[in-house]
């Protein structure tokens, strides 16, 4: 208890971090810092440089530039000294081993692990600890991986798209056992390219685009960022042409009946709306979602590089 | 860190994976009672024939023990173990550590059968000729353990059967395990340069005990350099942070 204390203190910090490959800048210059107990989603298009970054925070690949601090210490350091665990993106099980014996295995390296015995129980898999690592379904197998992150009894843990293989279902009770993990005040930092995983579990979302940050924010803020709302509407005879001319209208969609206008200032558009087309109705207002944020973010971005490789 | 408990854990699986037993344990037995017995009255290199060819079973289990307990490292590579265990305190000397024991405790046990077969056919040596073929068997197995983990990291798991099969019997045939090559001339020079035959011979003792003259340590030790290098580059290699 006095030992995560004193870690509180600091986060984890990373400053002007870059990684090449050749010719391909995987990450181009990343500043980010976690507060302790937070949960962030790095979110972004595949080859935006999260792998790259996970990479880069467990000291898994060296970067080029930058430094990373991981509750004031070096990655190699905090490894050794069991605060940092993580779930990699690939990686399978080794055989000939009951879970509960590989759970007790991967605790005998720690010096102060979490009980075996409280890992396997926090994971759901107390049921499972007699089974053979090859006789596990793909969600069992994922379930396995996060005990073995955890029995670590880090401060911080690190996943890399936990989830990629699995189906509805095994996914759902994936985040369960990860959010009664991190109500314990453990920092969780995950990659996913699932948007409705990000929103559902992260406290902060971090969206990468070519290597660099084009979001940092409570999932709120992405959306808030992104100024255009949408208005759906009913309106019989609908056609494109008539609301194009509306003040604040961005974009006009018709499927039928059913209007769908993106404004960037809706109060506007829809008083004018209102006015001009006293037969509709059905009105609904919505900010962006997740979604149409991720698009319109990282889309700047690829036009912004465009432009710059120009 | 508790390397005993990792340790254990390693031995643990290395005794439940029976496909390794075949080639350590079963075949050199089966070899050795098929071949050995009808000859038991026959010489064979200037040695009983029993006495020869518990010598050869001998190496050859021994041999395919430590060099299938660096192998199973391929085994790992593949499902990204050595990946997860990088970000564990886990330290390299404990890790490959742990394969080198687990070869030497199979290679313990088949030992300890084809000894056990070798006394049935009539096979009697000393107290003291027991301990030294064991004593060089152990030193004679130190470059083949460094192979396996040179094997573990190089290969494919697809290759790994016919790479440790392949490698393993050629070794075996060309140090005389299964049936003396040549006594003297080229060849003989020849297969008298790799560590298998004088693994061979450490496991033949006639009176007095086994024989290794000076070239054989020297062989013995050129060879632990040799794919001792290669298996550190060859881990070096495969955990670098790039």
């Amino acid at each position: 208890m006095t030992d995560s204390t004193i870690h509180s203190a600091a986060g984890i910090e990373v400053r002007g971090l870059t990684k090449s490959f050749g010719d391909v800048h995987a990450v181009r210059g990343i500043d980010l810092t976690i507060r302790p107990g937070e949960t962030v989603a790095i979110l972004g298009p595949n080859g935006a440089g999260k792998s790259t970054t996970i990479d880069l925070l467990l000291g898994l690949a060296t970067p080029d530039a930058g430094t990373v601090s991981i509750l004031g210490d070096p990655p190699a350091v905090a490894v050794k000294a069991g605060r940092v665990a993580a779930m990699l993106q690939t990686g399978g099980l080794i055989r000939e081993i009951t879970v509960g014996e590989l759970v007790d295995m991967v605790a005998s390296l720690y010096a102060a692990p979490m009980d075996p015995g409280e890992a396997l129980a926090l994971t759901g898999l107390s049921d499972l600890a007699g089974r053979r690592t090859d006789g596990l379904s793909g969600g069992e197998t994922q379930r396995v991986r996060f005990a073995l992150a955890i029995v670590a009894n880090p401060s911080f843990v690190v996943l890399d798209e936990p989830t990629v293989a699995l189906d509805v279902e095994a996914r759902r009770e994936f985040w369960a056992t990860i959010r009664t993990f991190a109500d314990r005040g453990t920092t969780i930092v995950f990659a996913t390219h699932y948007l409705d995983e990000a929103d559902a579990n992260a406290d902060r979302i971090v969206l990468l685009a070519d290597g660099r940050v084009v979001a940092d924010g409570s999932v709120t803020d992405i959306k808030a960022h992104v100024g255009v709302r949408t208005i759906r509407f009913t309106l019989a005879g609908a056609a494109t042409g008539d609301f194009a001319g509306l003040p604040g209208v961005v974009d006009v969609e018709c499927h039928g009946d059913s209007v769908r206008l993106r404004c960037d200032d809706a109060d506007s558009t829809l008083r004018a709306l209102v006015a001009a087309q006293p037969e509709a109705r059905d009105f609904e207002v919505r900010g962006a979602d997740l979604e149409e944020a991720f698009v319109q973010l990282t889309a700047d971005t690829t036009d912004a590089t465009e432009e710059f490789a120009r | 860190m508790n390397a005993t408990r990792y340790i254990h854990f390693e031995l643990l699986r290395t005794f439940r994976n029976r496909r390794f037993f075949v080639f350590s344990l079963v075949f050199p037995l089966v070899l050795f009672f098929v071949i050995a017995g009808p000859n038991r009255n026959v010489h064979l290199g200037g040695l009983p024939f029993p006495t020869y060819y518990m010598g050869g079973m001998a190496a050859w289990g021994t041999m395919a023990a430590v060099i299938a307990g660096g192998a199973r490292i391929a085994l790992e590579r593949q499902v990204g173990w050595n990946r997860q265990l990088r970000l564990t305190p886990l330290t390299p000397s404990t890790y490959l550590g742990a394969k080198v024991a687990s070869g030497y405790a199979l290679a313990a046990v088949s030992l300890m059968l084809i000894f056990a077969a070798g006394i049935s056919l009539g096979v009697r040596p000393s107290a003291v000729e027991w301990l030294s073929m064991t004593g060089l068997i152990i030193v004679g197995l130190v470059p083949f353990a460094a192979l396996g983990v040179y094997i573990g990291h190089r290969v494919s798991v697809d290759s790994m059967g016919p790479a440790m099969g392949g490698v393993t019997s050629l070794l075996a045939l060309a140090g005389g395990a299964w049936g003396p090559i040549a006594s003297h001339g080229f060849i003989h020079t020849v297969t008298q340069a790799l560590p298998s035959y004088w693994l061979v011979r450490a496991g033949q003792a006639y009176h007095g005990g086994p024989h290794w003259p000076p070239v054989a340590w020297v062989v013995i030790g050129v060879w632990t350099i040799v794919l001792g290098g290669l298996a550190m580059r060859a881990y070096q290699r495969d955990t670098s942070r790039v």
